[in-house]
């Protein structure tokens, strides 16, 4: 559907190589280098003010990378404004503070995009909307505001609306650090039932649970860095670095 | 009569206990509110003996003093100015359309909005039989009437009925406006009507409707203008706001007077018309930092997350952030439209002869010297009932657009 180099289906859907950014003086990425495949589920952690979050924003470039380069699904992020909105409607974001626009219905959150960026019917799209309403498990909250609902059920409405454009990678920012813990599992379930079927997706997460049922790799980020990467086997039970043994030690304990 | 000890629950019942309820009765309530304590009781005496000296003196004065013939004499000229008594009746056809619009609004839109459609069809009906002049009457009693069908009109609550009153909201401005001003010196039926010859309320409102439909969406430009990332266009805007809010009114008013026809030679500009200007310039400005106020109490994480969703800034600005912000200001809005009602009257100034104008022309009437209290107490009952309706409105307006509750 695009006339740009479409990327090869076996090549990564993200590659980031040498990715830099700093505010101000601080030095908040040091040299990101990364491939996530087509399917692959990857879930980043550590300390906070590693870098984690502000690197999955520079993937859809809510955030600007400054040195190094990002190329998703074949289109290189630069200052070039239309591919920055190509890329943004092939990636779902969900946020930890949800995000949801408070003055719209859960199921005008959802179609807004779809009929304004897509170009959707109004029909088709409140259609697919109901469906994903449905996969998420909340389709009775269609026509209430996003203030009526618990956290739990605005996040999985989050999840809906990022899944309505049909991304073809989803990034997920600390989704459930906001919520009460009885609400969390709810949410990863929806996340899990989304890695099943074979959904991209980028996850900044301390669900160390989550991670060993899905992840394909893990990423361990402490000042800017990538420590250590691996499968959650690698990562759980025999990690090379101490840094990573002590920060798995100290949020599995609590 | 035997005594039987009451079984005491073993287990908190499932049900859900109902809250405890307070039977209402007027001596409780005067005891809660007015007498519950010794200094209460003391001001709750001396306030109502206070209230009941005043109302008396004024009931008095209104009653037995107050020469209210000045008023009901110069009724025509409060309502409408010099406005000729031969184009009257597109005047009444304008109050006649919005109460049709009014009630049938309600009857769409409104649950259990007795009261309203009560109020609606009331007023014109009571000034309506009191009314001495014939014309007069029955434009009252017909405005009643369209209300009236209207709203029933409205009970039918069909998808195109909704379609048709809100095109007529739209469209009722620019009719305003053509009804009252006329097609052209010779047009047939609706000749034109000289703005020199408009004034009185009819004129305070214009100039109120005007400087609300055109600051509007000036004033909001201006706050996205001056939010902009573009230096030229913020700083523009930034030069615009912060010169007119350092000025007074009435200097923005003799500029638009003086300068308008100075900016643009060769048109001549109708004065009615440049004071318009001059109301809409100096609201905007106003409006334009009141919107702004708004637009910055938007969480970062709305633009976020409309931005991952692939909106172009256009969209998120109309379709996501101006919308909530907008809402957010209601009510300042709303205080700020209040306020431009009643500054309207500073136009006699510029020798317009508006509510205040046309107030100030009767009280030089011979036959009513030195009748002030009677004509400034009507003036002020006149703004009050406005700037309530106005308030009211807001309210409704606020209580519907609240998602959050």
């Amino acid at each position: 559907m695009t006339q740009a180099p479409q990327a090869n289906e076996n090549d990564p859907i993200i590659i980031c190589r040498d990715v830099h950014k700093w505010y101000g003086h601080f030095h908040a990425l040091r040299g990101i280098n990364m491939e996530v495949q087509r399917g692959e589920v990857v879930v980043i952690f550590g300390p906070s003010g590693s870098g984690k979050s502000t690197f999955i924003r520079t993937i859809n470039r809510l955030e600007e990378h400054q040195r190094g380069q990002i190329i998703v699904d074949g289109i290189e992020l630069t200052h070039d404004v239309r591919n920055i909105e190509r890329i943004r409607a092939e990636t779902g974001m969900v946020f930890q503070q949800f995000n949801l626009f408070p003055h719209l219905t859960v199921l005008e959150n959802i179609t807004l995009a779809p009929i304004w960026v897509r170009g959707w019917k109004r029909d088709q799209a409140e259609e697919v909307a109901m469906q994903l309403l449905k996969r998420v498990g909340i389709p009775e909250q269609a026509h209430k505001y996003p203030g009526q609902l618990s956290g739990g059920q605005q996040q999985r409405v989050a999840i809906a609306r990022a899944l309505a454009m049909q991304p073809k990678i989803m990034l997920f920012d600390e989704p459930t650090s906001a919520l009460d813990p009885e609400m969390i599992k709810e949410v990863l379930d929806v996340m899990i039932e989304l890695a099943e079927s074979g959904m991209t997706m980028i996850v900044v997460t301390h669900e160390m649970g989550f991670a060993r049922a899905v992840a394909d790799t893990m990423y361990f980020f402490d000042k800017g860095q990538i420590v250590e990467s691996g499968t959650p086997e690698q990562i759980f039970e025999d990690p090379r670095e101490e840094r990573t043994r002590l920060f798995i030690s100290q949020i599995l304990s609590h | 009569m035997s005594i039987q000890a009451q079984p005491i629950p073993q287990r908190p019942s499932a049900e859900p206990l109902p809250p405890p309820t307070e039977r209402f009765t007027v001596l409780g309530w005067l005891y809660k509110n007015l007498f519950n304590t010794w200094y209460n009781a003391l001001l709750t005496v001396v306030m109502v003996m206070l209230i009941a000296l005043a109302v008396r003196a004024v009931g008095e004065w209104a009653l037995n003093v107050a020469r209210w013939e000045v008023i009901t004499a110069n009724l025509r000229l409060f309502a409408v100015g010099q406005y000729p008594i031969t184009a009257l009746w597109r005047a009444w056809a304008c109050v006649v359309v919005l109460w049709a619009l009014a009630g049938l609004s309600l009857g769409l839109w409104s649950r259990r909005a007795y009261g309203s459609i009560a109020l609606l069809l009331a007023f014109p009906f009571v000034l309506g039989i009191l009314a001495q002049d014939e014309t007069t009457r029955w434009a009252l009693l017909g405005a009643a009437a369209a209300a009236a069908a209207g709203f029933l009109l409205g009970q039918l609550r069909q998808r195109w009925l909704r379609r048709l009153a809100l095109a007529g909201w739209v469209a009722y401005f620019p009719l305003v406006i053509v009804l009252i001003a006329g097609l052209g010196s010779e047009a047939p039926l609706l000749p034109s009507v000289p703005t020199n010859l408009w004034g009185g309320l009819l004129l305070t409102l214009l100039l109120t409707v005007v400087g609300i439909v055109f600051s509007f969406p000036l004033g909001v430009l201006l706050a996205l203008g001056r939010r902009s990332k573009l230096p030229i266009l913020s700083a523009l805007s930034v030069i615009y706001i912060e010169v007119i809010r350092g000025v007074p009114f009435v200097t923005v008013l003799f500029m638009a007077q003086l300068m308008l026809p100075l900016f643009l030679p060769g048109v001549t500009i109708d004065r009615v018309v440049r004071a318009m200007a001059g109301v809409v310039l100096f609201s905007a400005a106003y409006l334009a930092e009141n919107v702004r106020g708004g637009l910055q109490a938007i969480p970062r994480g709305q633009y976020e997350a409309a931005y991952a969703l692939g909106f172009k800034p256009w969209q998120t600005t109309l379709l996501i952030i101006l919308p909530q912000a907008l809402k957010a200001v209601i009510p300042i809005l709303v205080g700020q439209f209040i306020a431009l009602f009643k500054d309207t009257s500073l136009v006699v100034i510029v020798g317009l002869l508006d509510l205040m104008g046309i107030a100030k022309t009767v009280l030089a009437q011979p036959d009513f010297l030195g009748l002030q209290a009677e004509v400034y107490a009507f003036v002020a009952l006149v703004y009050g009932v406005f700037s309530f309706l106005m308030s009211a409105l807001s309210q409704r307006l606020e209580q519907r657009l609240n998602t959050a509750r």
